[in-house]
């Protein structure tokens, strides 16, 4: 087994408001292989966005604490100086954000942002050499007419267009991590398939190792090779699709599952719902974050349970539930 | 491109137009003086009455009025009768002054607004952001005829630094072209410094805030690209229209005020004399002079956001 | 097992209205405050003008003392020297007499034409923009809310306003009315009349109240309060009243602050070149101009006034923008210089 792309662990971000502080990320660790697709799940503020940005060192703002760390094959990326961070990112590591519709500047021609990319790394690339990459690029990504396309402003672009543009762009230095921080959120249910397909692509014909943000398991299933779920800043289950889908540990994860639909299944009566609302990244319950609105909380859980694997036949599927295994097959 | 110039351009001629017959009223059916009356000013004889009454047609028709008076002002005969002298040529030959003052003003308070938008707006929250603020606000408050005498009494008076009056030409002698004007371009300036830099500031931390300025740090552009490519070139948009607007409106005259305290021989003082003594054909030409200039530039100004921000020039996004 | 005494109440949780928390957001911003206070003392200022006049310096702010003399410690100065020269500031000197000094060959006590000069541009400055208030909201509900034609006219009539060099043409209005009066059908007005000025800077200052108002009804009247309002059958005029007019209230509020600088910069200028107040009345821009002659011999007569206006304009620009962080900090209440922030064209206008 080759060493990991992409190695995070202990990661905490904190950031300080009025309020208090917001501790966004609690030790969230998790490894990426080379040509793999790992998906991160969770709801909004389950600090998913956040763990993204900061490995490109992008959501430094002045109030942020941030610890831990981050390993680009082999290299520390947290604490690096702003010049390593400028190489990594588009070269290295290439990130498409959520919002198609206000990730371009509107006044540049799709084309030469796109060129910008390259020349920001190839600073001798002619404006002809840029224009043909981003032509081809544009190919790659289906987008139809590319030599024409090339020189339109993005406010000509449907939104499904446009994250295909983006797409293309994170591509240009043939990068060998795409970081995609729900790039489908945003887009039409049938836009959204044809994205998912375009990112399957080019994980298979290019190798291009993933990792998917995202807060729709039906995404997930579509595309991913690992699955980690988010909740309050923390990992409470990993592993690979299969072991998370047909074995799910942790009971966050049985309500998110049992809340989306799913054609393996009879359809329920109802769809089942977690209670309760997520907690406030201000003021963490102690012990197991989901402890509040967990049907099964017991006697344990006012302590953190540890990040790791229960299961004796499967290493690499960990969880944070002290639930016993049996218990849980019971339960689920 | 092109249809857009065209139509801003034919809306200028409307606008002028209403103008015109804005200002016709103003004089001649408004007040409740005879308008030959308000034309011979204040110290007129009752021959000068009559003769202005023939020769501006006031016994005709208020069309046939309004006629006479346009073809007067586009002939150049606009005349002014206390002294017997032509507003037209007038204009002309006080325009340089204008100019002079404008365009140093102009240069002064886009280099020096832009300067301290640009770093209260990078360092938001220091102390220089909080100067910024400061003299914005104070630009605003402290009104020329304040600043000018105070000016003109401790540094041109008491400190014998700047020369007080006048103005001096260019062709002349330039160095006294440059002292003469020193004073006037801050005063001018010192308005706009405030205005510029707080709306630079207040783009620039709308738009560090846009996506796309994350796109480009995730590019892995160097934040001196990313700062002048991204933030800065569009933040300077509407400041471009801002500024278009802004000079026109110097240029035709209406740093009235400040002409008139430092003795600037220009277009807007020029007006202000008339103002003082009561005549109304320099007031009219100036207005219609002043009214020309801030239609065209508003029109240029137009134009030039269409051409560099595409939405409006495509007909999408409204001009935010 | 039952408990001793019944569970104790639960605190009450003490609601403020949004009008209370506002209050108290304007009280803590102590620059604001300082400026309301500083405002506040300006009228009063003005107010004792009578006061004044009769208790201490003993003349009225028209009255001419060329030919007279005073008692100064003890000694005896002409108000007006041999060569015209006025006399300077006596501050206390005289008993209160020529504070300021003499205005000029007339000799008028400059300290009395101050303060009662003051009351002119305050209340010109104050009725414009109460006028320009009330005639922007009522042009700002009726496009906004009712758009097609009616927007229209509106809209368009204020834009070619706004886009005019509005000093200039209010300038021309002003010498042309001044000379002889208005006349139009029924209002008669004399050349002096303080509603001339008036006028002109409400009409001229117009748009800038109204233009964003209008923007601020638009959005208001998509929003789905009214939608609902209308679907219970509440009449445009009842909507506009009771649910846009109170959204717009915080708006209206900074603008009304905002705009009495701005008028009363324009009247300033206005009457410093003389097109605004005529004499016998005077206004702070008038004295400007009748001291400027006199600046390298007795700059208090030109400063004097000027200073007036700074401290005025400046605290209510001061209390407008604390207003408009107290009511909301992100508001809409920005007056749109064609792109910018800041009250800025009344100003510029008065360049």
């Amino acid at each position: 087994m080759s060493a990991p792309l992409l190695e995070v662990s202990g990661l905490r971000v904190a950031f300080a408001t009025e309020a208090g502080l917001l501790q966004a990320v609690d030790g969230v660790g998790f490894e990426l292989r080379a040509g793999e697709v790992l998906a991160i799940v969770g709801e909004s503020g389950s600090g998913k966005s956040v763990t993204a940005q900061t490995l490109l060192g992008l959501g430094r703002s002045p109030g942020a604490r941030i610890e831990g760390s981050v390993r680009l094959g082999g290299e520390e990326l947290l604490g690096a100086p702003e010049e390593t961070l400028r190489r990594v990112r588009g070269e290295r590591v290439a990130m498409v954000f959520q919002n198609p519709m206000t990730s371009f500047n509107p006044v540049y021609r799709l084309g030469s942002q796109v060129a910008e990319a390259i020349r920001a790394h190839r600073p001798g690339t002619s404006k002809a050499a840029g224009r043909a990459r981003a032509v081809e690029l544009f190919e790659a990504v289906g987008i139809p007419d590319p030599e024409r396309r090339v020189d339109a402003y993005p406010h000509e672009f449907s939104g499904g267009m446009r994250q295909r543009a983006m797409i293309a762009m994170a591509l240009a230095l043939e990068p060998e991590l795409l970081i995609a921080d729900e790039p489908t959120t945003a887009l039409d249910v049938t836009v959204q398939a044809q994205i998912l397909d375009l990112l399957a692509r080019l994980n298979r014909e290019r190798g291009l190792a993933t990792l998917l943000i995202t807060h729709d398991f039906g995404v997930v299933a579509e595309v991913a090779d690992r699955v980690a779920v988010m909740y309050a800043g923390r990992v409470v289950e990993e592993g690979t699709l299969d072991q998370v889908f047909y074995e799910p540990q942790h009971p966050y994860t049985w309500g998110l599952l049992g809340s989306t639909i799913r054609l393996d299944r009879e359809r329920p009566r109802r769809l089942a719902q977690i209670s309760g609302a997520p907690p406030s990244l201000l003021a963490l319950p102690e012990g197991c974050a989901f402890r509040p609105r967990c049907p099964h909380a017991f006697g344990e859980c006012p302590q953190v349970p540890e990040l790791r694997a229960r299961l004796t036949d499967s290493p690499g599927h960990r969880d944070r539930c002290w639930l016993a295994p049996e218990r849980k097959r019971e339960l689920r | 491109m092109a249809r857009f110039a065209a139509r801003r351009l034919i809306g200028l001629v409307a606008v002028l137009f209403a103008v015109s017959v804005l200002l016709f009223v103003v004089f001649t059916v408004l007040p409740a003086q005879n308008p030959a009356q308000q034309l011979a000013g204040k110290n007129s004889t009752p021959q000068l009455v009559a003769s202005i009454e023939e020769e501006w047609g006031f016994n005709d028709s208020v069309p046939e009025q309004y006629a006479t008076m346009m073809g007067k002002v586009l002939t150049g005969g606009l005349v002014s009768y206390r002294p017997r002298v032509n507003v037209l040529e007038q204009i002309v030959e006080r325009a340089p002054a204008t100019l002079s003052l404008s365009i140093g003003a102009a240069a002064i308070w886009l280099v020096l607004g832009l300067a301290l938008g640009y770093l209260s707006a990078v360092h938001a929250g220091s102390w220089l952001d909080r100067l910024l603020t400061g003299v914005a606000i104070a630009g605003v408050s402290i009104p020329v005829f304040l600043i000018a005498p105070v000016l003109l009494y401790l540094l041109s008076y008491k400190a014998g630094i700047f020369p007080s009056a006048g103005y001096e030409p260019l062709t002349g002698n330039p160095w006294q072209w440059l002292t003469h004007l020193i004073l006037p371009w801050f005063t001018l300036a010192f308005l706009m410094i405030g205005i510029y830099g707080r709306v630079l500031r207040s783009n620039m931390l709308d738009v560090m805030n846009e996506d796309y300025v994350r796109t480009a740090r995730a590019k892995g552009l160097s934040e001196r690209r990313v700062m002048t490519r991204h933030v800065l070139r569009n933040s300077l948009i509407p400041i471009v229209t801002l500024f278009g607007l802004d000079f026109g409106a110097t240029i035709g005259g209406t740093a009235i005020i400040t002409e008139s305290l430092y003795s600037i021989d220009g277009v807007g003082n020029y007006a202000a004399q008339a103002t003082a003594n009561f005549e109304l054909p320099p007031v009219m030409g100036v207005a219609l002079y002043g009214a020309f200039f801030v239609v065209l530039f508003n029109a240029l100004a137009d134009i030039a956001y269409a051409y560099l921000d595409p939405r409006v020039r495509l007909g999408e996004a409204p001009r935010s | 097992m039952a408990p001793d005494s019944p569970p104790a109440a639960p605190e009450r949780a003490r609601t403020r209205g949004p009008w209370a928390l506002a209050g108290r957001r304007f009280l803590r911003n102590r620059t604001a405050v300082a400026a309301a206070v500083v405002f506040a003392l300006i009228v009063v200022f003005v107010l004792s003008a009578p006061l004044w006049a009769d208790r201490v310096a003993g003349t009225g702010p028209n009255q001419s003392h060329t030919l007279e003399k005073i008692e100064v410690g003890g000694e005896e100065r002409d108000v007006v020297s041999v060569e015209g020269l006025p006399i300077g500031p006596q501050w206390l000197g005289a008993g209160g007499k020529f504070f300021l000094g003499a205005d000029g060959r007339l000799g008028r006590d400059e300290m009395v034409r101050l303060m009662y000069g003051g009351r002119t541009s305050l209340l010109v400055g104050i009725s414009a923009a109460a006028l320009i208030t009330v005639i922007a909201v009522v042009l700002g509900l009726l496009a906004g809310y009712f758009r097609g034609w009616v927007d229209t006219a509106i809209a368009r009539t204020l834009d070619v306003i706004w886009s005019l060099p509005v000093f200039l043409i209010g300038l021309s209005v002003g010498v042309s009315l001044a000379l002889g009066g208005l006349n139009l059908g029924p209002v008669e007005l004399s050349g002096g009349s303080l509603l001339i000025p008036i006028g002109i800077i409400a009409i001229f200052s117009l748009p800038y109240v109204a233009r964003p108002v209008r923007g601020q009804v638009i959005a208001l009247s998509e929003m789905e309060f009214v939608e609902a309002a209308t679907a219970q059958g509440a009449g445009p005029l009842r909507l506009m009243w009771s649910e846009i007019l109170p959204n717009l209230a915080s708006t209206i509020i900074v603008f009304a602050t905002l705009t009495v600088a701005n008028s009363m910069l324009f009247e300033a200028g206005l009457s410093f070149l003389g097109a605004g107040v005529q004499p016998p009345n005077s206004s702070w821009g008038l004295m400007v101009s009748n001291g400027v002659g006199l600046l390298n011999t007795q700059p208090l007569l030109a400063i004097a006034p000027g200073l007036m206006i700074m401290l005025t304009v400046l605290s209510l620009n001061l209390v407008g923008d604390g207003l408009r962080e107290a009511l909301d900090p992100r508001s809409a209440a920005r007056v749109e210089v064609r792109g910018g922030t800041i009250p800025a064209e009344g100003a510029e206008g008065a360049l």
